[in-house]
């Protein structure tokens, strides 16, 4: 799986893509692989405020749970409801249909400071 | 600074690693903890057949005109009681009735057994039964001389039988034969970790990858998956198997984990004994217990379970159950609540969900003739 260059990565594998002040957030491939069968995605609500780093919800396969932290700060304008019914799609998807929510993002340059996907390649080679 | 320790490795590491197994740190072993997806692995072994790299396993034998003395001495079952090629699941105790180790135990000659123990605890369980050792009898530590591989599944023995001249229907449950598998030298156990059918062989290190890839292409036809230890937990688990660590470590006696049926306290002496039968005489504080989830979330291990907001127990092993569709869990409770139908909380990341007590175990295969 390649690791799209339009996505800013975490250390702790989620990915933000940024339009205008917006951000759509998702775990990475790696986390999902990592996760392996995912069962149940818990998710803040609408309007809910996050700041960087802090835990946006969680990710549970059948192995283990797993936090995900919001990778910038702002409020939550909307949620990835089809998630709930059919969370396997974040095992086949993650990068894509499968994202976890959206951001109205406070501090823009937040994102800019995450790692390019060339980074996040090297991060998780290196850790794996 | 942290020292970091290489961890070991099976002789089919290179093996799982080109097929493209995800290995984890297993114990200080490196292990594949799935190959292609926990859930494919786990329906493949209630469903066909599924092939397990065990040979992390610890092996330890015990030969000797007193042998049995010393086997009876060290652990719980009667191994004065077994016929040759016969196994039985046992326990090595300390003196407080405390479990060392779960193991299985199997007769192999008049004075010689094998013992199949947990493979983070070899050492511990080698220097044990060594410094229980007052009988003429002599303890070897021999597990770098077997690779171990579980072939679990209702296929299992079909996809065997391709690779033996052994008659494999003539081997009972917890019996074993000494025969050979793909022309080399294999001890052939009717046992397991699943709550399926099969068999766990044990062999030379250096014949493990052959006869792991002829399993591989005897299974095929049945579609036989390799897998990881990811499905070997939800297996056990769902069929009440204890996994130690879990439900069983030094401070949990074989009574409070429902393991009466392997203390044989009217056998003699052994170590843990007299903790035993005053146990027995005063009946268990706590016990432990099934659940099945009631609301949404999986009690996962180390979780605590309450009743009406009052700390009652803990988890030891939780997760979803694919063969049955729910969240279901293990957990030690007071003794006189530890019954079907009893409803209790679990703390799932500080809120409580609720669960019910269930009879186990969860799964059990339906007989076939």
């Amino acid at each position: 799986m390649s690791y799209p260059e339009d996505l800013r990565y975490t250390k702790e594998h989620e990915w933000v893509r940024v339009a205008g002040d917006v951000g759509t957030v998702g775990i990475t491939d790696h986390a999902q692989k990592e996760l392996g069968d995912i069962v149940y995605i818990d998710l803040p609500k609408m309007g809910a405020l996050t700041e960087q780093g802090k835990s946006l919800g969680s990710v549970e396969s059948v192995k283990a749970v797993s936090d995900i932290y919001s990778p910038v700060s702002g409020e939550v304008i909307e949620v990835n409801e089809t998630l709930a019914q059919a969370p396997e799609k974040l095992n086949q998807d993650p990068h894509g249909a499968a994202w976890l929510v959206k951001i109205r993002m406070s501090v823009p340059e937040e994102a800019k400071k995450l790692l390019s996907a060339a980074d996040y390649l090297a991060y998780v080679g290196a850790e794996s | 600074m942290e020292q970091s320790v290489a961890l070991k490795r099976t002789p089919l590491h290179a093996l799982h690693v080109s097929m493209g197994a995800r290995m984890v740190d297993f114990g200080g072993w490196e292990m594949p903890v799935q190959y292609t997806g926990l859930l494919d692995e786990h329906h493949a072994v209630r469903k066909t057949v599924g092939l397990f790299d065990v040979s992390h396993m610890g092996e330890i034998e015990v030969r000797g005109p007193e042998a049995v003395r010393l086997v009876d001495y060290v652990s719980t079952n009667a191994a004065s009681r077994l016929h040759i090629g016969q196994a039985q699941y046992s326990a090595l105790l300390y003196e407080h009735g405390g479990f060392v180790d779960d193991i299985l135990v199997h007769k192999v000659g008049e004075q010689h057994y094998f013992f199949c123990v947990n493979a983070a605890n070899q050492e511990k369980d080698f220097a044990h039964i060594r410094a229980a050792n007052h009988f003429a009898a002599e303890v070897d530590f021999t597990s770098d001389r077997y690779a171990q591989i579980a072939v679990q599944g209702p296929f299992a023995m079909r996809t065997m039988q391709k690779l033996t001249p052994a008659d494999l229907a003539s081997i009972g449950y917890y019996w074993f034969r000494d025969g050979t598998v793909s022309g080399a030298p294999a001890r052939i156990a009717r046992t397991g970790y699943t709550g399926e059918d099969g068999f766990e062989i044990y062999v030379a290190p250096d014949e493990a990858s052959r006869i792991w890839n002829e399993l591989l292409e005897a299974g095929r036809e049945f579609g036989i998956k390799p897998c990881g230890l990811g499905a070997r937990n939800t297996l056990r688990l769902e069929a009440k198997m204890a996994l130690y660590g879990h439900e069983i470590h030094a401070s949990i006696t074989p009574f409070e984990a429902g393991l009466g049926w392997i203390v044989k306290l009217d056998k003699g002496e052994f170590i843990g004994r007299a903790a035993l039968a005053k146990q027995k005489e005063q009946g268990v504080r706590r016990k432990l217990a099934g659940f099945e989830m009631r609301g949404r979330g999986i009690g996962r291990d180390g979780y605590e379970v309450r009743f009406n907001g009052t700390a009652a127990g803990w988890v030891t092993s939780g997760s979803p159950a694919p063969s049955l569709n729910k969240n279901i869990g293990l957990c030690y409770l007071p003794a006189s609540e530890a019954r079907p139908g009893r409803k209790i909380d679990v703390m799932v990341r500080n809120q409580p969900v609720e669960a019910e007590i269930v009879s186990t175990p969860f799964y059990k295969r339906a007989k076939t003739a």
